[in-house]
């Protein structure tokens, strides 16, 4: 055990689940610490201390000209070289909904020569349900050491995840597909896939919120007695990989 | 760089099928529009500017995304057979023309002005006025966009030479000014003031004359809105009798009760109570009706922002959201509705679609709320949005002091709902739509999230704090200013465009702004430039008891805060006390009315009726899950589509929570609105009770939307509703903290016909729950389990949904109120806490039938209730007493729990595995096909 790695939970004006992840990875050992862009564009530096990099869920700039679109322009403008280096380093990486959103704007997700994007739900209107995923990728550090379904809401609008068919065809091949939707595929994603990794497996990026299922009486089925698997366990991966 | 004119018109299509398409074609159809074939969507941006080459793929690549868009520049085409363009007007809140703005800026490209437009491209046959009907029913609203048909847009960019700032006036009021010329300035101004406030308002003047802007304000702070002249009149009913005013009697009632969790009740912007040491919690819920009449989006949207602001107001952080939304029936026929008023899909579709978009983008969880559906909403749809905040330590009312800066912070002041205050204190009328232009802003979430941040920080940042609301400026410093006075300078503020006259500055209802009290700007500017929020000092508090406002230093407005505040005489009111049936009516006279009545197939008709059938649609539009404290959440049950009848929010480490019920039964007011409100206070406490909420700490708000009091027999419902309100929560002890009223609900149609809303309380109930981890669902959870019934039964059908769908119309007795409810709620509070009830519901519209099948529906599990002879017995199934639980107990504790409640009580009968509700031999239905029924959004 080497402590409590420091988590830079990164927020643009619009970003609303930054304390919900927050809780998340301090209940999984980890000390978050939120930056807003303000931060990011005065001290970019300030990302370099960081063990494990987030990108907060929410509407950064209201989403106003499609989900993730201004995040991503933002963050590659003020910190991208750094985020490149933090990855290169093994540093480990997660976006969740609109930060998975803002890494696939950014390229990094899939990945430099992949095709893909976040669409709108098929239903064509924001959802929020709770759905069940399989942790599928050994090659992922968030998630190849899990051994249980994860249960979580989504609650998002454009989570529809697409990708050309060589993109997903690598994807495959490269044990990329980190979390798989079971039962039932909220948004007509491709292959029920609910989110992917880089190459390397350190980032992470997933359309449901594994933030807001940390404790067990936040199962929706608490009342009737059930449970499922803790959203807690994803966060807890990336704060083992850090200490290992 | 000038671009002499240079605009890029860049249209951006989907590839497949775009959603907001299919809306839009399934609307046409409830318009009766059957013809079209196709509609399709084109996003257009006019970039002003001149762009290079390179420059248009930059922006191209932020603006489409190539596995699902593609991009075109230059001269449109299109080869559909109609197409529509629309395009907002300038001011009205565009976050794509703003940020594409600011990111071309930041990426270092000149760009002057960006202009948002949409083509609908329309094929199919039309009909001769088809298009006509389309383009002013749904796809263009002249609120807040200008149109094109068949022909290309021009985009309107305001400039400043455009638009002349109208100078201050002033207005001549003669010191002997007849009646009559008083009412000629009330309309020609849309003063909306009655003759006794006009004339104070002259004798003020002495016949000097009046600056426009004053008067303005005037009408403003003294409208129905902000003032509440009838919770304020002073009331003579038909016996004579002059009545303590209404909020008088319910401040009377509060403070009689003396409830140790109240700290704070009915000042300021919202109610403050507190259930657990160095905790307090705001409440306060808001209507915003006219707006969302005619701009169904926007009216909720900002009626979301509105609310939250209030909490923030009162020094709090919101935490949750909740609403009330009563729309016309959804079969309404298109060609059935009055000239200027949207067909009820579209407004329900516009309205929850602002509420979850500013609810989602702000990060708040939407939790609880109802949806109603009647006539009476057709032209009047109500949109009822509340507020939770909390704060830590202790709650102090702090007001500025002399010297204290006069702060604005957050958006940007423009034409923005002008009038506002006065207009919803208007009846309105086929032109409403069309004269309220301004009237109906689109909100903007994240600058209000910002906000939140920044108050977030402390409250050692600011002293004093108002949001603005209705009435804008004047109306926040105005208020903030009464006693002590201030002097603010306008010129400095920041504006949406140019242009604007200093009355327009001074009166905008521009939203997510809020104004603040305090000594030292410095860290409040520090907080605010890390957020990006903008933070403007306009002035000073100054302890002369003036307001004076200033714009480039010359007076454009000085009056005495105490005439405005205090300078209106009290409205003095005539009521028709309304005279309800009181007498039950027996089994003959019942069975008389209502024939032979099919339990089966009546259940199925109320379990499809849209007020009871599924919102499960609906719901799953508004995020619930942010904050991941929402214990007991809207929905329940195995396949979490049941409906809960309160929620539960607990911070996820917390053992504590705070459970929202809400109570509300328009039609039960239409015909007894005393025992309404007696009906909805106990069915808001019910449905906390019900999720293990304990019965003694519940505060309470009150939400009246009424027709036009100025009726004799509307007041006189108002004054029974008011009563049964005061009397219920003495009943309770349950105290109202925070009120708001909407009056003037009416609507003269093109039909000569006066339409005026049923009158519509929404009691919303708060409360605490001491377990969180002792709470309960309605869902059916074990087979074998038994089910009780708690409450008396009587034979009650006055305005009963089991009326509504067998076409009973006879005169009938509202549900009596039950005076020992509260007993018997402490008890079964103390049987939840004990742990001892598996599952809960509350018996309300369609009686004991509709709740078990609920119940049966969200656990997908049968009940036999063969044993029970009441079963079969539709006069006991489908009453709605009031009062009642139906539980869930196991067997083993079932005559332990029966003696605790002796007084009425008795078994209903069995948890099943099987598919199957059995209300006697030979006479049961599946429960999946009842799920079929109720699940179907009508």
């Amino acid at each position: 055990m080497k402590g409590s790695p420091l988590a830079a939970v990164l927020c643009a004006p619009g970003t609303n689940r930054d304390a919900d992840v927050s809780f998340a990875l301090q209940q999984a050992g980890a000390t978050p610490i939120s930056y807003l862009m303000t931060d990011l564009v005065s001290q970019p530096s300030r990302i370099d201390d960081a063990d494990i990099i987030v990108i907060a869920g929410g509407f950064s700039y209201a989403d106003a000209l499609g989900a993730g679109r201004l995040f991503a322009v933002e963050l590659e403008d003020s910190i991208g070289e750094r985020i490149s280096a933090a990855i290169a380093d093994c540093r480990p990486v997660i976006g969740i909904c609109n930060g998975f959103q803002t890494l696939v704007r950014m390229g990094i997700l899939p990945g430099a020569d992949c095709v893909a994007a976040l669409g709108h739900n098929e239903a064509g209107v924001f959802d929020c349900r709770w759905v069940e995923m399989e942790p599928i990728s050994k090659k992922c550090i968030w998630t190849r050491h899990l051994t249980e379904n994860i249960t979580c809401p989504i609650a998002h609008g454009e989570g529809r995840f697409t990708a050309d068919s060589s993109t997903l065809s690598s994807l495959l091949k490269n044990d990329q597909v980190a979390l798989r939707y079971v039962n039932v595929n909220p948004n007509g994603s491709v292959d029920n896939i609910a989110g992917v990794c880089d190459s390397s497996g350190v980032v992470l990026g997933l359309m449901p919120h594994p933030e807001n299922h940390v404790v067990a009486r936040q199962h929706p089925q608490f009342h009737r007695g059930n449970s499922g698997g803790l959203g807690l366990s994803l966060f807890r991966e990336g704060v083992k990989y850090v200490n290992n | 760089m000038s671009s002499n004119g240079v605009v890029h018109r860049l249209e951006i299509r989907s590839f497949g099928s775009d959603p907001r398409a299919g809306a839009l074609l399934r609307d046409a159809c409830d318009l009766g529009i059957a013809s079209i074939d196709a509609i399709s969507v084109v996003d257009v941006y006019f970039i002003h500017g001149v762009l290079d080459s390179k420059q248009r793929v930059v922006l191209e690549k932020i603006l489409i995304d190539v596995l699902l868009q593609q991009a075109s520049w230059g001269p449109p085409t299109t080869d559909c057979d109609h197409f529509v363009e629309t395009a907002l007007h300038a001011g009205v809140t565009d976050g794509a023309s703003q940020q594409l703005l600011r990111i071309a800026s930041r990426l270092g490209i000149c760009v002057e002005a960006v202009t948002t437009a949409k083509r609908l491209e329309i094929n199919g046959a039309l009909r001769h006025g088809e298009l006509d009907l389309l383009v002013r029913k749904l796809l263009a609203n002249p609120v807040i966009e200008y149109s094109s048909v068949d022909s290309f847009i021009i985009p309107i960019v305001p400039r400043e030479s455009e638009t002349t700032a109208r100078q201050v006036r002033i207005v001549p009021i003669g010191l002997n000014a007849t009646d009559e010329q008083l009412q000629k300035l009330n309309s020609e101004r849309g003063l909306a003031l009655d003759i006794e406030e006009l004339r104070a308002v002259r004798d003020h003047y002495r016949g000097l004359g009046a600056r426009d802007i004053e008067l303005e304000a005037i009408a403003q702070t003294w409208s129905e809105h902000c003032a509440h002249k009838t919770f304020r009149a002073s009331i003579t009913n038909d016996s004579g009798e002059v009545l303590r005013s209404l909020i008088d009697q319910l401040r009377d009632t509060t403070q009689a009760i003396n409830a140790p969790f109240v700290v704070s009740s009915f000042v300021g912007n919202a109610g403050v109570i507190s259930f657990v040491d160095g905790t307090t919690i705001a409440l306060k819920c808001e209507t915003h009706n006219h707006p969302s009449a005619v701009e169904p989006f926007g009216g909720a949207n900002t009626g979301v922002g509105g609310v939250i602001r209030d909490v923030l107001g009162a020094s709090h952080m919101p935490i949750a959201c909740t609403n009330i939304l009563c729309f016309g029936p959804p079969d309404t026929n298109g060609s059935d509705l009055p000239d200027g008023v949207f067909h009820p899909r579209r407004i329900r579709a516009g309205v929850v679609a602002g509420i979850a978009d500013y609810g989602n983008k702000i990060g708040l969880p939407t939790i609880a709320g109802a949806v109603l559906y009647d006539r009476g909403y057709t032209a009047n749809p109500l949109v009822y949005a509340g507020c939770i905040g909390v704060a830590e330590g202790e709650y102090v009312v702090a007001t500025p002091q002399p010297g204290d800066r006069v702060v604005v912070l957050g958006g940007r002041t423009g034409r923005d709902g002008l009038r506002g205050a006065t207009f919803s204190s208007m009846t309105m009328d086929a032109t409403t739509g069309d004269v309220a232009g301004a009237s109906v802003q689109i909100g903007d979430p994240i600058t209000e999230k910002l906000l939140i941040d920044v108050l977030g920080r402390g409250q050692h940042l600011f002293r004093a704090i108002t949001d603005c609301g209705a009435g804008g400026l004047s109306s926040a410093i105005g208020e903030m200013a009464e006693g002590v006075g201030a002097s603010v300078e306008l010129s400095g503020l920041p504006l949406k465009y140019p242009g604007l006259s200093p009355w327009e500055i001074w009166l905008s209802e521009a939203q997510e702004r809020m104004v603040v009290a305090v000594r030292d700007v410095k860290p409040l500017k520090e907080a605010c430039r890390i957020y990006g929020v903008e933070c403007t000092d306009i002035g000073e508090f100054t302890g002369d008891g003036r307001l004076v406002v200033h714009n480039n230093g010359e007076v454009i407005f000085d009056l005495d805060t105490d005439f405005l505040h205090n300078g209106r005489p009290q409205r003095m009111m005539k009521a028709i006390m309304p005279s309800p049936r009181r007498t039950k009516m027996d089994r003959t006279e019942f069975e008389s009315q209502f024939g032979d009545i099919d339990i089966v197939s009546s259940l199925q008709q109320l379990l499809q009726h849209p007020n009871i059938s599924s919102k499960e649609a609906i719901i799953h539009r508004y995020d619930h899950e942010i904050r991941g404290a929402t214990l007991v959440r809207p929905l329940v049950g195995v396949k979490s589509d049941g409906h809960a009848d309160g929620v539960v929010l607990a911070e996820p480490l917390d053992t504590h929570g705070i459970a929202i019920g809400i109570g509300v039964n328009p039609w039960f007011g239409e015909q007894d609105p005393e025992r309404m409100a007696l009906a909805v206070v106990d069915e808001a406490i019910r449905n906390v009770v019900a999720v293990g909420a304990d019965p003694d700490k519940v505060a309470l708000l009150d939400n009246f939307s009424w027709g036009d009091p100025r009726r004799e027999t509307t007041l006189g419902q108002l004054v029974a509703a008011v009563d049964g309100c005061c009397r219920a929560a003495l009943a309770f002890s349950a105290p109202f903290v925070s009120g708001k009223d909407s009056l003037n609900n009416e609507y003269f149609g093109s039909d000569g016909e006066r339409h005026s809303v049923p009158p519509t309380l929404v009691v919303t109930a708060v409360a605490h729950v001491p377990d969180a981890n002792a709470t309960v669902t309605p869902d059916l959870k074990n087979p074998s389990n038994v089910l009780l019934v708690l409450g008396h039964t009587s034979c009650e059908f006055g305005a009963s949904h089991l009326a509504k769908v067998l076409n009973v119309s006879g005169s009938a007795v509202v549900p009596e109120f039950d005076a020992s409810a509260p007993a018997r709620y402490r008890v079964l509070h103390g049987v939840i806490r004990a742990g001892l009830i598996r599952s809960c519901h509350d018996v309300s519209e369609g009686g004991i039938g509709v709740a078990v099948a609920e119940m049966a529906i969200g656990g997908r599990l049968g009940v036999d209730m063969s044993d029970c002879d009441n079963a079969s017995d539709a006069q006991w199934l489908f009453s709605e007493s009031n009062g009642r639980f139906v539980v869930e107990v196991e067997r083993k504790n079932v005559s332990e729990i029966l003696a605790l409640f002796t007084d009425a009580s008795c078994v209903l009968g069995t948890v099943t595995e099987n598919d199957s509700l059995v209300f006697a031999q030979g006479c049961e239905v599946s429960v999946n096909e009842l799920w079929n029924i109720w699940k179907v959004q009508q």
